[in-house]
């Protein structure tokens, strides 16, 4: 039985949770707003309705509570989902995600198991005040006993979710708040198909002239440039990571003996971020494959600015092109 | 002090005590006793605009006049105007995001006069009245919404520090502020100095705000916690952060908890001087929960149909803040119909000058996103900087040819 339906990526993650929840009656959503509003983002719209306040949690207003309890709810056997509502906000959890979520199956030698999930929506582009527009995943790439996560299209947003859900391990599952609801993402999902595995790294367009590895949101950036370089006459392959930790870095090794060059694309900066690791990773790899250095193209090393003038922190297909250019010129 | 009113049961009580213990369904109808607040609530002036006296706070008030109270009413007023300004700019698109403060003007007005000039303020985002009340020029608020600035006005002059935006941050950071006006000696007698701290319901289930109340207590500090609770945090009602009123939870602290009819004015200027004044003699801290109601949504982002019955919102109505002291002042002949008019008159030139303003507002430079990471500068940031600007000036050139 097959039941095609038109999703953008916010639908997509709606019906993945719900899809989830109906499987399995361990699985709670719990966070700010989420049961009557929905979430801010509406990701978890009508899921109280359906499935009751015991499922669906409103909580207090407090990430480390959030967090904190759903550590000892996974003790007890549940599987939680939680939503913190904009990334510039998981910081009050940050200590529970560190210090329990991400170390007890360790500490325990595997007797307690970890399963999960918190939605962080992240990145920039949509016209915010502070902290609502910012890239921290690095921070928690960085911390061992976490499996981190980033979805750029509906496909994998259904899918996804559900892997994480699925997974004994604690996952940040980073989320491009500003495609939630782009029409032209939408994609066409089977959505009573079988569960597909989709944290794996993914060439999402071949070429020959140059690699872009991205991550999220500037998956679209990196595929918007491949298509004017095609105008130019240059053919950048593009991968999506997909998973930031553990790095899926096999098909980028790939790429790179292939095209001999590297552009790695982000919105976080770049000082000691995911990129960096891409970099030192691929050059450690491919030594003798490259023909320029990996360049970067990410945010810059300061805090997310004001948004007026977001257009120039983030990077876009202008500088992704700039950078294959400077790649071409080595 | 407000005397003790909460009979959650003592440990060691008997069963009967237990058995005294409120039901969820009671806790729910207290914590919702929206008409009066509760049996605690200090009100000084009724939604009628009837005086009510009060034995231990009109000596706090002994100096507001009739022409003092026409001066709340005009601070109410103007801000409101200001707020709804900012609201239908932000609906045109001219601002990002607008955090409105309709129906909370007599708590942040009342608690704002309570001020002195050395005193310091720590705000939320919605403080848009308490900004007013510290000098602050609106225009200066205006950048964060319109998404040039981060903040933008002289916290030391004014007294009145930045935005803060992370729920509960500020109130360790006024906690700590108030510990160093100890430290200074700057408490102790009428000349004192006192911190006040802005924060909604929500907020209190943070852990900083519970943090914020233990450092407080201990080091003595000279704080207010000032409360709002305007019923919502977002589509979350009160009784989603705790079971008992917020007031109440000073006294496992060990100082004083006091609610207070966040909807006047009056009350709202005598609770916070008495509390104010209390730190600056050294007996902070204080919590101060005024009871009120956020009338529009939490932001322009928000859309509370989804989760607020109407007919709250049309009970509130009510209660109006400005209404009350309209009356109050009408009805003693303090105040004629040319007094309105040429205060709705004033409103709007302030509401036409923040619109010419906002509309003029000038964009920030691209390379403003370098400026001030450090204080010390720090040189990676700099060939940054001028790598972008070179980038920048490759399309000008490009463009030129
Ligand atoms: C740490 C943190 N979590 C979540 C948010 C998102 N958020 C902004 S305002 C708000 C509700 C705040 O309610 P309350 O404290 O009652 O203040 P109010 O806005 O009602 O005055 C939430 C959840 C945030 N700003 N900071």
């Amino acid at each position: 039985m097959s039941d095609l339906q038109k999703l953008t990526i916010g639908k997509a993650l709606n019906l993945g949770l719900r899809r989830a929840m109906e499987e399995d009656p361990k699985v709670l959503i719990m966070g700010e707003d989420v049961g009557k509003l929905g979430g801010v983002f509406r990701i978890t719209d009508g899921l109280q309705k359906d499935f009751g306040e015991q499922r669906v949690l409103d909580t207090p207003l407090a990430e480390s509570g959030i967090i904190g309890t759903a550590v000892g709810l996974a003790v007890r056997g549940f599987r939680p989902v939680c939503e913190i509502q904009f990334e510039g906000f998981i910081f009050p959890g940050f200590d529970q995600i560190s210090s329990q979520l991400a170390k007890l199956h360790y500490r325990t030698q595997g007797k307690i198991k970890m399963p999960v999930v918190i939605r962080v929506p992240f990145g920039g582009g949509i016209g915010a005040v502070e902290h609502h527009s910012e890239s921290p995943e690095s921070l928690f790439a960085h911390i061992p006993g976490l499996k981190v996560v980033s979805i750029s299209n509906a496909v994998d947003a259904y899918w996804g979710i559900q892997q994480a859900i699925r997974s004994d391990d604690p996952v940040l599952f980073f989320e491009p708040k500003r495609l939630y609801h782009s029409g032209a993402l939408r994609a066409e999902i089977d959505v009573a198909g079988t569960p597909a595995q989709v944290f794996s790294s993914q060439v999402v367009r071949e070429g020959t002239t140059a690699t872009v590895v991205a991550y999220g949101p500037s998956v679209k950036v990196a595929l918007d440039a491949a298509a004017a370089a095609e105008d130019e006459g240059k053919s950048l392959e593009v991968i999506d990571l997909r998973t930031l930790s553990p790095l899926d870095l096999g098909p980028v090794f790939e790429s790179v003996r292939k095209t001999g060059r590297l552009i790695a694309l982000s919105e976080a900066p770049s000082e000691s971020s995911l990129t960096s690791e891409i970099a030192a990773r691929v050059q450690q790899e491919c030594f003798y494959s490259l023909e320029a250095p990996v360049l970067r193209v990410t945010g810059f090393d300061t805090p997310y600015p004001p948004a007026k003038l977001e257009e120039h922190y983030l990077p876009d297909l202008d500088r992704v092109l700039h950078a294959v250019d400077r790649s071409l010129a080595w | 002090m407000p005397s003790e009113q909460w009979t959650h049961p003592e440990p060691g009580d008997g069963p009967a005590a237990v058995a005294a213990q409120p039901s969820p369904e009671q806790v729910i109808a207290g914590l919702r006793a929206t008409s009066e607040g509760g049996a605690e609530l200090t009100q000084l002036l009724t939604p009628e605009g009837e005086r009510v006296p009060s034995p231990q706070f009109d000596k706090y008030v002994d100096d507001i006049d009739a022409e003092a109270l026409r001066g709340l009413y005009r601070d109410m007023v103007l801000v409101r105007r200001a707020d709804r300004e900012a609201n239908a700019m932000q609906r045109q698109g001219q601002l990002g995001i607008w955090v409105p403060l309709l129906g909370q003007e007599a708590a942040q007005i009342g608690s704002g006069r309570a001020l002195k000039a050395n005193d310091m303020a720590f705000p939320s985002y919605r403080e848009h009245g308490v900004a007013f009340t510290r000098g602050v020029d609106m225009k200066d608020l205006l950048g964060i919404f319109r998404c040039t600035d981060h903040s933008g006005w002289d916290y030391q002059r004014h007294g009145f520090h930045p935005y803060t935006i992370v729920i509960g941050n500020q109130v360790l950071n006024a906690a700590g502020y108030a510990m160093g006006q100890k430290f200074e000696g700057k408490v102790g007698d009428d000349d004192g100095e006192a911190t006040i701290v802005y924060f909604g319901d929500g907020a209190t289930s943070q852990g900083d705000v519970h943090e914020g109340f233990v450092w407080a207590a201990v080091y003595d500090a000279p704080l207010v916690f000032f409360c709002q609770n305007n019923q919502w945090a977002i589509s979350e009602p009160t009784e989603r952060q705790s079971r008992l009123p917020l007031y109440q939870r000073a006294r496992g602290y060990g100082f004083p908890g006091i609610r207070v009819d966040g909807n006047d004015v009056l009350a709202c200027l005598a609770v916070s001087r008495w509390a104010l004044d209390e730190c600056r003699h050294g007996n902070g801290p204080v919590l101060i929960e005024a009871f009120t109601y956020r009338m529009d949504a939490h932001t322009t982002t928000d859309d509370p149909t989804r989760y607020r019955l109407s007919d709250e919102l049309e009970e509130w109505k009510l209660k109006d803040p400005i209404e009350r002291v309209r009356a109050y002042l009408a009805r003693g002949g303090y105040a004629d119909q040319a007094f309105f008019d040429k205060i709705q008159d004033e409103a709007d030139a302030f509401a036409a000058d923040l619109r010419e303003y906002t509309f003029n507002m000038p964009e920030p430079p691209p390379d403003r996103i370098f400026s001030n990471v450090y204080a010390e500068g720090n040189p990676v940031l700099e060939a940054q900087r001028e790598e972008f600007l070179s980038y920048l000036d490759g399309f000008v050139s490009a463009g030129e040819h």
